[in-house]
């Protein structure tokens, strides 16, 4: 969104991103229109202002690169009807105005969507008003706002203790000494690392020999990376005493308050930023940012900490005059790699960047307009919806902005029911707002919109009964019922099955179930035609009859295998005629029946990656069958030893259902108990779509290549869904196949047709806009790095499937080295000795360091293949949100919350910790952190931590009194307790799934939950941060 | 002017030759049709499958002939396209019946494009060496 925040005049000049910059990151611009003069020191040459930490003016302190999207002030304008979810969180008071129904009988619904409270992040709390002309507020990236950084900086952190960066980036010579103006080198152990040595980066690199796949050789002059190879022997990744390890930090046990102990790359972006940019003037910054065009670059070896204290925005698009004002879809639900498109193939090319998209279509959303009409503009052409970017031509015509054909206006749609006028089709909700949805009538119906109906399959072998799973998941299912999603006509069927297949005639008038056992289970049958399936609310007794019975029913049951692959014909057998949701609760590897599959073994290869393909094609046969029968099926697994989820998760993965799994469930652990409890919940909760189609269309010129999802692809652009859930997201990749020159902006528009749960056929649609780059400069600088880390983790998976799993990892690194060697090459700047990055891709060595560890890609043999195959299987259908966070946890400091940036959502205050990178340099031994990988939320209690806190905190006098492992937080009655379980229960609540709360001790044997996820530290078997980008160094050409 | 054991093979290899033809001509419509939305791939991958392995076979049959009369030259044009099949064969996806190709990742464009080209390329090696096999069928019919 190219707009300008609030109270700003607008730009008198044509609203075109930067010209191409000539050398990379300079970019020039007509200093007129708002900006307001800059205040000369700003504009002069790269400030010495390190050398003085108190000589600079403290709005120096503002100035810096802000990882904050240039548009979230915008994003709130009430002008923009009904935007489903905007990423600042604020909704249109869409609801408070009255709603002037559309033309004709129906009404015009704007019906509020489930409400997901995911709308709130810290960016969005409340932003000052515009400051006093003559400030720098214009320039969103130098907001003093409290919300927008965390804490506000106090300037005299500028030199303080903090200051624990690398050697100045800005010195003139890279192998001169380092400028040691920055605080007593005695201050951290890290800055100790540079201090007395000249920069790492350049002298040592060159020293380096080829890279191996073990531990990399060591730079000898710097003392302390001999401190670092002390570690204890393997095994045990990060050794319990941190404190030996990283030596007490004196200003750290001063100082309680986080702003000064921990780093903050934000001074340290500003150290970059300002060598970098060299000659480029503030208010040139501030141009660039506002256009979302950083042209910052990072030299990556320096500014180690390079990850932004808050939450990382997905890039804005801007877009060219015509649609400045338009509303892009919401980056949560699509979501392109590049915000600017190539024009060319061969410039996609050239930048070595993957194309794509990702698309989290069914995506709860607060507020979405709804709309009935008789009839829905399209193209006649290409069938596009009628959307935001399409170009009237006049008030009776619009030319699609997919195939460029010119179509006639209905005169329905001169009417715009907000303002009750006519003739003005642009102010229609349909040309108003990118997601929107439509209720179909009936042409998009093949058949009468289906009931819901749901099956529960539940395995109940002796294996299965002895991990106490069934109670669980009967009394879940019991209290919730009422609450499954459906109308009056919602059937309900119940299958459980050992080494035969038992079905339950829930006759209305009988006064119990009947059961009914097929022992034949190579040709499996229904035992009776009817009554098997039931509407739930007629017979809503005897369900809730079988559903307390079942459990005992099959106490003490000894048939040791399960025959799944009946079980399954069975369900399809039985739902072929309705289409719905089977749900299947599997523990042991099926091993009876059709689709008997043994334990394999990876047969002597060197890695797993036979085993990550599937034995047997029958369960993905299975599926396909059910897709065209519009039946999903999703599974939980919830094995102990291995049951082949390679080949068994065919049967959800073709036919768009989701994968839930739980390792060694038992239901005496209450960590698992408390999992499974809230997945099922939830799961049993959400909305559903079902007998549903997504296409994708896109403007001519570009094309859809590869699909990565839970679904059928049924033709070129369309994927068959059975169910779709608001918890699935896709992926596809894109590919060029005409030259773009003659076009100003592409268009990409998913169109979901589904039959909600109430029995409505509806179509949601989203459309995004893109611009066309024509150089390499624009494509690079424009890369979302989160949407192309959420992409070629799916393209891993393909990759690891169809050749190993070192293929893919090998991968990974040449994406690494590739855009950084293509990065280096479009600065042709001679020869500078540093790892430079580009502004948008600062963060992806991070990411790649993060995911060469991740369990589905690791390379170590100790990941069960069962987990390493749900790592994968979550890779392909998770939304962008849920992935990164699983890639790359946020790691937040908990012993200091204040109200500082704090968010308020309904009355409740909930504070914002910094977010840190994933390090134990990052520890502070007195404290507590919480690490939050959005399934598990991990708190770690270091061993020092003032008893003081752990009393008002944990409710423990000391360390010693913690437990070795707590469950949940005790609620205390204090002002520190109640901040930590706000934020606590946020980052709960924010989560369709929510993560149960584990508190670890530093000594307790479950450290390493914890310890794992220090993605930034060595291991036995991976690099460093650090040694990852010395390597890349080695590579980049 | 004799009716060598050599003449009947390649006589052999006309007629099997003329139906790897239309065979190829199947594959290359069939994958079209994908390509433009007219069919399902379920039931295209149906309905190509059962005719890979004939298509295989009948080449190996033809190329056995040729091994049989001491036609070298000939069975040397065949090997590559009988070691690229087994090859092929041998590291098709995991499939219960006999065939090729997998409904679920026929539509990637990769795969499909794949396809495609494969068949083109088979159909012109197929028609050249038709009129090879034309050549060498008149050869040896004259020259023994």
């Amino acid at each position: 969104m190219p707009t300008l925040p609030n109270g700003q005049p607008p730009w008198g000049q044509p609203l075109q991103a930067p010209p191409p910059p000539v050398n990379g990151h300079q970019v020039r611009h007509p200093q007129s229109g708002p900006f307001p003069p800059a205040p000369s020191s700003f504009n002069s040459p790269p400030p010495p202002f390190m050398n003085g930490p108190q000589k600079n003016p403290p709005q120096f302190h503002n100035v810096r690169p802000s990882p904050v999207p240039m548009d979230s002030p915008n994003r709130n304008s009430p002008l923009m009807m009904g935007n489903a979810k905007d990423s600042a969180g604020h909704q249109p008071p869409l609801a408070g105005q009255p709603q002037p129904p559309l033309a004709g009988p129906p009404q015009p619904q704007f019906s509020g969507q489930p409400q997901q409270p995911m709308g709130f992040q810290p960016m969005t709390g409340p932003r000052p008003p515009t400051l006093p002309p003559g400030q720098h507020a214009p320039y969103p990236g130098q907001n003093s706002s409290p919300a927008l950084g965390g804490p506000p900086r106090p300037p005299q952190s500028l030199g303080g203790p903090h200051v624990r960066m690398p050697p100045f980036a800005g010195s003139t010579s890279p192998q001169g000494p380092p400028q040691t103006n920055a605080g007593p080198p005695s201050n951290t152990p890290f800055y100790n690392m540079h201090a007395p040595n000249p920069p790492i980066s350049s002298p040592v690199a060159p020293q380096m020999p080829p890279p191996s796949s073990q531990v990399p050789p060591q730079p000898t002059s710097a003392p302390t990376f001999s401190q670092l190879q002390q570690r204890p022997p393997a095994g045990n990744q990060i050794p319990a005493p941190m404190a030996n390890r990283y030596p007490p930090q004196p200003q750290q046990v001063q100082s309680p308050a986080y702003q000064r102990v921990f780093p903050q790359p934000t001074t340290q972006s500003m150290d970059g930023l300002t060598s970098q940019m060299g000659s480029m003037s503030v208010t040139q910054q501030g141009f660039n940012r506002l256009w979302g065009n950083n042209m910052e670059s990072y030299d990556l070896l320096q500014n180690r900490n390079i990850l932004p204290p808050t939450k990382i925005e997905a890039p804005s698009i801007n877009l060219q005059h015509a649609f400045v004002d338009a509303q892009n879809c919401s980056p949560e639900i699509f979501r392109c790699t590049l915000t600017k498109i190539p024009e060319t193939k061969s410039l996609l090319d050239k930048s070595r960047l993957p194309l794509g998209i990702l698309i989290h279509p069914f995506k709860d959303l607060s507020q979405l307009p709804v709309i009935q009409c008789n009839t829905i503009v399209r193209c006649r052409a290409c069938r596009t919806y009628i959307n935001p970017f399409v170009y009237f031509i006049d008030h009776r015509r619009w030319k699609c902005n997919i195939c460029f054909r010119v179509n006639e206006l209905p005169d329905e749609f001169q009417y715009d029911p907000v303002s009750k006028t006519y003739g003005e089709p642009s102010r229609r909700p349909e040309v108003k707002s990118a997601t929107i949805e439509f209720i179909a009538p009936s042409e998009y119906m093949v058949r009468p919109p289906q009931p819901a109906v749901y099956l529960f399959v539940l395995e109940v072998s002796r294996a299965a009964i002895e991990t106490g799973y069934l109670k669980l998941v009967c009394d879940i299912l019991l209290a919730e019922l009422d609450n499954l999603p459906g109308d009056s006509r919602t059937h309900v069927g119940f299958i459980t099955y050992d080494s035969s297949v038992h079905f339950y005639e829930l006759v209305e008038d009988a006064q119990k179930p009947h059961m009914m056992v097929v022992g034949d289970i190579d040709e499996i049958f229904l035992p009776c035609p009817a009554n098997l399936l039931v509407n739930l609310h007629e017979a809503t007794d005897l369900v809730r009859e079988l559903l307390m019975d079942l459990p005992n029913k099959f106490q003490g049951n000894p048939e040791p295998s399960s025959a799944l692959g009946a079980a399954l014909q069975a369900s399809y057998k039985l739902m072929s005629s309705t289409g719905g949701r089977v749900t299947v609760f599997q523990v042991t590897l099926p091993g009876l029946g059709p689709g008997a599959l043994q334990a394999r073994s990876s047969g002597g290869a060197k890695d797993a990656s036979p085993l990550l393909s599937p034995a047997i094609d029958f369960y993905k046969r299975l599926a396909l069958e059910c897709s065209a029968s519009q039946i999903a099926v999703d599974l939980f697994l919830l094995n102990s030893q291995f049951a082949d989820l390679a080949t068994i998760s065919g049967i959800a993965r073709f036919s768009g259902g989701c994968i839930h799994h739980f390792p060694d469930f038992h239901v005496a652990s209450k960590l698992h108990e408390e999992q499974l409890e809230r997945c099922f919940r939830r799961y049993l909760t959400r909305k559903i779509g079902f007998e549903a189609v997504m296409r994708v269309r896109c403007t001519r010129g570009l094309g859809i290549h590869t699909f990565h999802g839970n679904f059928f692809v049924r033709s070129t652009d369309l994927l068959s869904l059975p169910n779709v859930s608001p918890d699935s997201g896709f992926g596809m990749q894109l590919a060029i196949e005409e030259n773009l020159n003659d076009l100003q902006n592409v268009c990409l528009q998913a169109a979901l047709l589904y039959t909600s749960s109430k029995g409505e056929r509806r179509i949601r649609v989203h459309t995004m806009c893109l611009p066309i780059a024509s150089n390499i400069n624009d494509v690079i600088v424009s890369a979302d790095q989160q949407c192309i880390v959420g992409l070629l983790t799916k393209m891993a998976v393909d990759r690891s499937q169809a050749s190993s799993l070192s293929d893919a990892r090998e991968a990974f690194i040449n994406v690494a080295v590739d855009v950084l060697s293509t990065f280096k090459a479009t600065q042709n700047m001679g020869g500078p000795s540093g790892l430079m990055a580009p502004h948008s891709l600062r963060l992806l060595p991070l990411y790649i360091v993060a995911l060469l560890r991740h369990p589905a890609f690791r390379a170590s043999s100790n990941v069960r293949i069962d987990d390493r195959v749900y790592a994968m299987c979550q890779f392909k259908s998770l939304p962008l949100g849920a992935l990164m966070q699983s890639v790359f946890p946020d790691l937040y400091p908990l012993h200091c919350l204040t109200d500082e940036g704090a968010l308020e959502i309904e009355g409740k205050v909930i504070p914002q910790p910094p977010r840190l990178q994933l390090s134990a340099e990052k520890f502070d031994s007195k404290g507590l952190f919480l690490i939050d990988t959005g399934d598990n939320l991990i708190m770690y209690v270091l061993r020092h931590i003032n008893p003081a806190l752990c009393r008002v905190l944990l409710g423990a006098p000391s360390f010693e009194a913690i437990p070795d492992v707590m469950y949940e937080l005790p609620v205390l009655d204090n002002l520190d307790s109640e901040r930590l379980r706000a934020f606590v229960t946020y980052l709960q609540e924010i989560k369709p799934y929510q993560p149960s709360i584990q508190i670890i001790r530093e000594d307790s044997k479950y450290r390493s939950r914890f310890l794992q996820y220090l993605l930034e530290d060595r291991s036995e078997s991976s690099l460093s941060y650090y040694e990852f980008l010395q390597h890349l160094k080695t590579q980049v050409k | 002017m004799a009716f060598t054991f050599a003449a009947f093979s390649y006589i052999i290899a006309l007629i099997a030759d003329a139906f790897l033809i239309f065979f190829a001509i199947f594959h290359v419509i069939a994958f079209d049709e994908l390509k433009t939305d007219y069919k399902n791939p379920i039931d295209q991958c149906n309905s190509l499958n059962p005719l890979v392995l004939p298509e295989y076979l009948l080449h190996i049959l033809f190329n056995i002939l040729f091994l049989v009369s001491g036609e070298w030259f000939s069975l040397v044009l065949n090997m590559p396209m009988i070691a690229y099949n087994i090859n092929r064969y041998r590291t098709r996806p995991v499939m219960s019946g006999p065939g090729l190709y997998d409904p679920t990742s026929i539509m990637n464009s990769d795969t499909l494009t794949k396809c495609q080209r494969e068949g083109w390329i088979k159909l012109a090696f197929y028609l050249i060496s038709f009129f090879y096999y034309l050549y060498g069928m008149i050869y040896s019919l004259i020259s023994a």
